[in-house]
């Protein structure tokens, strides 16, 4: 038998019951459209998770207090003390860890801070000058903070741009004093709207001197991060072993499950959340999946009427001479149809709805969320609806096809 | 060799504990180019027979030759393309496909057969001329009488040519006009182009139209003799 024909008479199958066709492949539908939002969805924040940690640049190396978080109860490690001055200067001595440009200390508070009777809470970060290339940004204002107010534990702040609006509106702010916990700070210099880089939304933070951070906000002398600029990118895993190998012997420790301290690289964050992202997709797109098996047992249960009120036609096709292949071709055909329009349609249907979730989501999340229609997911999602209609199909297939000519012409 | 030859033919249906002996050793022979009717009452196993004779149901006893092969050696595949091939059915209820024109609907057997597709358009056309429907040709059978429906019955039986057509009950929801001209192409088809013609019918006029008369009764041939005053459709005339 003609493909052609095959085609033309499933179609036509099909199309004599059009209304019940279309409420079968609702399920399919619903499936594949939640399969394409989800992928999309993930895709969208993967991309742009990855686009802010790439922000970071792939020469930078930070190195944390604590052991490598891996799960919950290791939270608690950030707070360990054990990257001090002393760590530091071990890290910038060139004869322990060779190829690093400069090391930046940094300690976070989270302080309230107010103008008068504006107040905002922020995270203050305490640092040093060399920030700014860390983070890619600057003072488009006023100035940075400097080596001086460094050494002087001076109180100057940079405000983010967020930060400055909220305590200022558009009131001029370069020159003023602001309070932040009852200690006065001059503001000394502004940041443009830059948005998020890395984890950091720049605009949302204070910059001021980690001396001053140190002594007067947290009363505290280690750091929360020391962040490393690498001279290249080839260099970053030497930096990394010899990081390890340094902080290891200053303190004392021979088994690295011990360590007090862990090493981030932007390719080490890029993975992990790659895997995030990738387990968080897998486990919405598989409840999506549930719905396609609820889908496809509703196709079998369609395609099982479809048999028995055609079983006249069936019988008729028979005494022409159709062999059971060809009447299990027929309804085997008619199914992936059936599932294959349902897939086409999702997709569809699934694009318009991502389509609609980037841009509520770009406005939520505040950035540049990036809408992504997926080739290979509506490639996959097509397939996976053509092989559930092949494998529900099977069945009520086999039930036409092995139904006697006879009985299906006596059929009433 | 005659084309169909039935020796001792047996069906005995069994539905668990009962059996019923629908046929019960049912022997005579057709000739290529014969009109035959079976009559009987119903019950009597004359569907049953046409149902083996056509290959749709197997026998259970006896033998049926078709072409000088016996029925039971037949493959399922070639079962499928004798069907396909050598016969022709017509049916009483006419078993039309809905929402399908006449053209595709006659078109149907071609579409199992080994006729080359750039043919069946061709052949489908002169099936539906020579029951004279060309000008239904691109209706559909919702908007045709029983007569006009039994006609495409026809064209579909005839259009792969085949060496039998099996008719069971034809005529027998149609009217007196509308059965009448069925006759006459069956009529025809059989004297003008020598298709072998198997007839099923209750009634006796219509019976008189076959050339012979095979009555059947409680599963055994009652009587097989020839129309001695043949009835012509065309004319209403008894043939002397």
């Amino acid at each position: 038998m003609y493909l052609r024909y095959t085609l033309k008479t499933a179609f036509s199958g099909l199309r004599r019951n059009t209304g019940r066709s279309l409420l079968t492949i609702l399920g399919i539908v619903i499936g594949i459209t939640a399969i394409m939002i989800v992928l999309s969805v993930g895709e969208g924040a993967e991309s742009l998770i990855l686009n802010q940690v790439s922000a970071l640049g792939a020469q930078t190396v930070i190195v944390e207090p604590g052991r490598q978080p891996s799960g919950p109860a290791d939270f608690a490690e950030i707070f360990t003390d054990s990257l001090k001055q002393r760590e530091r200067e071990a890290l910038e001595n060139p004869a322990n860890v060779r190829g690093v440009d400069f090391v930046v200390p940094e300690v976070i508070a989270v302080a309230a801070l107010s103008n008068e009777s504006e107040t905002t809470r922020v995270n203050v970060i305490g640092t040093a000058p060399d920030i700014q290339e860390i983070l890619a940004i600057s003072a488009n204002e006023g100035t940075f903070i400097t080596e001086d107010d460094v050494r002087q534990a001076a109180s100057s702040v940079v405000l983010g741009a967020t930060v400055k609006e909220d305590l200022f509106g558009s009131a001029p702010a370069l020159g003023k004093k602001i309070k932040i916990k009852g200690r006065t700070f001059r503001v000394v210099g502004l940041i443009d709207p830059t948005g998020q880089v890395g984890f950091l939304n720049v605009d949302e933070i204070a910059i001021i001197p980690y001396t001053t951070a140190q002594r007067y906000l947290l009363g505290i002398d280690h750091f929360n991060v020391l962040w490393l600029h690498a001279e290249s990118g080839e260099a970053v895993s030497r930096v990394v072993r010899d990081v390890e190998l340094t902080l290891r012997e200053l303190h004392d420790i021979d088994d690295p499950e011990k360590d007090d301290f862990h090493v981030v690289t932007q390719e080490d964050a890029i993975e992990s959340i790659g895997i995030i992202t990738t387990v968080l997709t897998a486990l919405l797109t598989s409840v999506a999946a549930i719905s396609l098996v609820v889908g496809g047992v509703g196709i079998m249960n369609i395609m099982l009427v479809s048999v028995s009120e055609r079983t006249r036609e069936i019988g008729l096709r028979k005494a022409v001479g159709a062999r059971n292949e060809d009447i299990m071709a027929q309804f085997l055909i008619e199914a992936v149809m059936l599932t294959g329009i349902g897939g086409i349609v999702g997709i569809v249907l699934g694009a318009l709805f991502s389509f609609i979730a980037a841009l509520i989501l770009a406005q939520v999340v505040g950035t540049d969320w990036e809408f992504i229609f997926s080739i290979t997911a509506a490639v996959a999602g097509l397939l996976v609806a053509s092989t559930i209609g092949l494998v529900f199909g099977i069945y009520p297939a086999r039930q036409a096809a092995q139904k006697s000519p006879i009985e299906a012409l006596r059929f009433e | 060799m005659a084309l169909i030859e039935l020796t001792n033919l047996e069906k005995v249906y069994r539905q668990g504990e009962v059996e019923t002996r629908a046929l019960r050793g049912v022997s005579f022979s057709v000739e290529k180019g014969e009109f035959v009717a079976i009559m009987g009452p119903s019950g009597s196993g004359k569907s049953t027979l046409l149902h083996i004779l056509g290959f749709l149901d197997p026998p259970t006893g006896g033998e049926y030759l078709f072409q000088g092969r016996s029925a039971v050696s037949y493959g399922e595949d070639e079962i499928s393309h004798i069907r396909n091939r050598k016969l022709g059915f017509v049916f009483q209820a006419f078993n039309l496909l809905p929402r399908t024109t006449v053209l595709d609907n006659v078109m149907l057997p071609l579409l199992y057969s080994d006729v080359p597709e750039r043919e069946w358009k061709q052949k489908a056309t002169k099936a539906v001329e020579a029951v004279g429907l060309s000008h239904r040709i691109h209706h559909e059978p919702a908007q045709l009488s029983g007569g006009e429906k039994q006609r495409v019955a026809i064209a579909r039986a005839l259009v792969t040519d085949p060496e039998v057509i099996f008719a069971d009950e034809p005529t027998g929801n149609l009217d007196s006009k509308s059965g009448k001209a069925i006759m006459e192409i069956l009529q025809e088809l059989n004297d003008k182009q020598g298709h072998t013609i198997i007839l099923i019918t209750h009634e006796t006029y219509t019976a008189e139209h076959a050339g012979r008369i095979i009555r059947i009764k409680d599963g055994l041939v009652e009587s097989d003799r020839l129309v001695e005053e043949r009835r012509r459709a065309d004319t209403d005339s008894l043939l002397k």
